[in-house]
């Protein structure tokens, strides 16, 4: 059986990124490196107002004070930070309120490519798209229907301009340019991103999505991402990620500030797949990415996250539940394949009454990969009655990879009752003798065995998103899809 | 059918089976018996490809083909089908999905099209009632938290739904109560034909009551050391293995 193992494996590493494909399109870049001058001009660039200069200068100089965070179980390679063009964006912008045939048609060819459909007609599956293409949105489908019911959902630059005390209000009231390294770095340089407003007591009719895709050689992306659900309001919201295949390593470092105020509820779905780099572990993008929420009273912010790609991931969705009875929720599926690294998880803080949190993270290492669960459930004073359930399953394939978890509970409240549980397996020979046995390959049995683990958090995403992550999952693994 | 001439396998240094020989043809019913640690369940594990055992010597042919030369899954995609004796639980993956993905393989392989949605639950809700599994089962995760019974009817629901040319049924009977044997054993029953052969590992004759078998074989240290036709069975029901091996001991 020794040999299977090691069948396994070369499958694994066998495995194709298919969404490793270059674009042709013409593309403006700004210099090199980064100082004043160049956070000046990425802020011109887009014309912004100047208060919004004003804290990117502050959050650069702030960054400039900042170490590059080490406490990860993470072997990160020097990163030099004046070795990365900042901005770069797609030539040939449509206008500001262009149809679908004022896209760049190779563009538009790279995101068909991708299965993200700009038509609206083909958009019928009910999912309101922004994609973003290295620093710039390029499109956004259904503004119309989502105005009619008041809903905003525009490119960040379009929300700086259009939308600007709105924005003013909320950028940053999450993550603060000082909260760590990178949310300073992407203060100062952000390009673009998503920004989402669903009003008082507005139910979104259709899921809304961001669409990330960095292109552009020698480019860092660093997008922005603030969504807003004001009292009763609910909205589901999905993000993906692609890039091409690159011997270089790439840097992304995203902020994603979710504000849900009383009784409203944002879902929130990822999936992310980077390029990981290929399987001698050359190339791939750094992902280093801020994300959390706020739940105002009675509010429930929920996070889904299926995470397969990039060659480093560095990134922990969290809730703070300041509100009383407000809940908060992690889903995560991270997997990670040949020389790949995540350290990922989330934090709950609870601050209110009653509030609740509930953590199911599904850790999957294959190949040479180290894979990290790190969690934080704090529980503050005045918390009476808070509830946490934890659950971090760790999933190993093949003998060479590794499986972390660093669980951390903080509790000033003899109220709270907190619960973890955490296994670690593999898969047996037994079961995939089984599969084999019912006519099912190696790669078909661990694609389903690897699936059948995960399902409590595939099934939190939307129909349309699990089918996909399902897939993604066993061609991850698998290596038979080019 | 099935031919095994002069079978020798080992796990590690060990061997187990030490020169089989066993011939099945279609339409036949086998019942292999014999003391712990004879070699019975080895040899349902070698026929089956499981690589935990090195084949040292000896042929297999099935259905004219060379078997020991053949993947585990093309060895079940040709027909041969082993029911376990310990199924194993796989989480998170319904039943039906699990048997969606079989038939379609086995499909696949004869060069027939896939079943459409309905027409494959259409035949999972009629092997299902070959041995009254509980039709929630099917959207339960394989063997998850079945009880022992269940797990076995499961095995029996299996091959149904796979309807193979040879089944080897590893002490299928063991852990059953009475009805349960019963549903079991008669599901098998129903499922045999004249195109179609039975292989069955057991210890107890009991079985055999219901499975009426053309030939039993006596498995001892890795060979079979007696054969006969059903009355063997009783015969060693009554009077245990020692005048048999009494012969064999070394």
């Amino acid at each position: 059986m020794k040999e299977k193992d090691t069948d396994i494996i070369e499958q694994l590493d066998n495995s194709e990124y298919k969404y490793g494909f270059t674009s042709e399109i013409e593309t403006e870049y700004i210099r090199r490196g980064l100082d004043e001058g160049v956070v000046r001009l990425i802020s011109q660039k887009k014309g912004e107002p100047e208060w919004l200069l004003e804290l990117r200068l502050k959050a650069f100089r702030h960054w400039q004070t900042m170490p590059m965070p080490t406490w990860a179980h993470l072997n990160i390679p020097e990163i030099d930070f004046q070795d990365i063009i900042y901005y770069a964006a797609p030539k040939k912008q449509q206008p500001k309120s262009g149809t679908i045939d004022d896209i760049d048609p190779e563009l538009k060819r790279t995101f068909d490519k991708l299965g993200i459909p700009l038509e609206e007609q083909l958009a019928l599956s009910g999912v309101a798209v922004d994609a973003v293409m290295d620093s710039t949105s390029v499109k956004t489908t259904f503004k119309e229907v989502l105005a009619e019911k008041g809903i905003i959902f525009c490119s960040m630059s379009e929300a700086v301009r259009d939308y600007p005390e709105l924005v003013r209000k909320y950028l940053g009231s999450v993550v603060s340019y000082a909260d760590n390294f990178y949310s300073a770095l992407n203060t100062a340089v952000f390009s673009d991103g998503s920004f989402c407003y669903i009003p008082k007591g507005v139910r979104c009719p259709m899921e809304l999505s961001t669409y990330f895709r960095i292109n552009a050689a020698g480019t860092g992306q660093f997008e922005r991402t603030l969504i807003v659900a004001d009292e009763g309001a609910y909205v589901s919201y999905l993000e993906g990620c692609t890039a091409p295949r690159r011997d270089e390593n790439q840097l992304h470092a995203a902020v994603v500030e979710i504000v849900v105020l009383r009784d409203a509820e944002v879902k929130y779905s990822t999936v992310q797949n980077w390029y990981p780099g290929d399987k001698e572990g050359k190339g791939g993008i750094y992902n280093f990415v801020t994300k959390r929420g706020v739940c105002h009273e009675n509010a429930r912010l929920s996070w889904t996250q299926v995470e397969t790609g990039s060659a480093i991931t560095w990134k922990y969705p969290s809730c703070v539940l300041m509100g009383d009875n407000s809940v908060g929720e992690f889903y995560s599926v991270a997997m990670t394949n040949n020389f790949q690294q995540a350290d990922t998880g989330t934090k709950m803080i609870h601050i209110g009454r009653n509030t609740r949190s509930r953590i199911v993270s599904k850790g999957i290492s294959a190949g040479r990969s180290e894979n990290s669960y790190r969690g934080m459930v704090k529980v503050a004073k005045g918390a009476d009655n808070a509830r946490n359930y934890s659950q971090c399953d760790s999933l190993l394939i093949g003998d060479k990879c590794g499986a972390h978890t660093f669980p951390v509970i903080d509790s000033l409240n003899a109220s709270a009752v907190l619960e973890h549980e955490a296994t670690t397996s593999k898969i047996s020979e037994e079961q995939l003798f089984y599969c084999n046995q019912r006519g099912l390959s190696t790669e078909d049995a661990v694609g389903l065995i690897v699936n059948g683990y995960a399902k409590e958090v595939l099934n939190k995403l939307p129909m349309e998103f699990a089918v996909e992550a399902q897939k993604l999952l066993a061609i991850s693994l698998e290596g038979s899809v080019g | 059918m099935l031919k095994v001439t002069n079978l020798h396998a080992s796990v590690g240094e060990k061997e187990i089976l030490r020169g089989i020989n066993l011939e099945v043809k279609a339409g036949e019913v086998h019942a292999i018996m014999g003391p712990n640690g004879s070699g019975k369940s080895t040899l349902a594990s070698v026929l089956a490809g499981n690589e935990k055992f090195t084949v040292t010597a000896g042929e297999v042919t099935f259905e004219g083909k060379n078997l020991l030369e053949m993947s585990i899954e093309d060895r079940a995609r040709m027909g041969l089908f082993l029911g376990f004796q310990y199924p194993v639980e796989i989480p998170g993956v319904t039943m039906a999905n699990f048997m969606k993905m079989a038939v379609a393989e086995q499909r696949k392989f004869r060069g027939e099209e896939p079943l459409s949605t309905s027409e494959f639950l259409r035949l999972m809700r009629e092997k299902s009632a070959v041995v009254e599994l509980d039709s929630k089962l099917t959207s339960r995760a394989v063997n998850e938290g079945f009880s022992g019974g269940e797990k076995k009817k499961n095995e029996i629901f299996q091959m149904a739904m796979l309807d193979p040319k040879l089944a080897i049924l590893d002490e299928t009977d063991s852990g059953l109560d009475i009805d349960a044997l019963r549903i079991v054993a008669t599901g098998v029953t129903k499922l045999h034909t004249s195109e179609n052969a039975t292989v069955v590992i057991t210890h107890y004759q009991r079985l055999l009551d219901y499975i009426v078998p053309d030939y039993v074989h006596v498995l001892y240290k890795g060979r079979i050391i007696h054969s006969g036709d059903k009355s063997l069975a009783l015969k060693l029901e009554k009077e245990g293995y020692d005048w048999l091996i009494n012969d064999h001991k070394e």
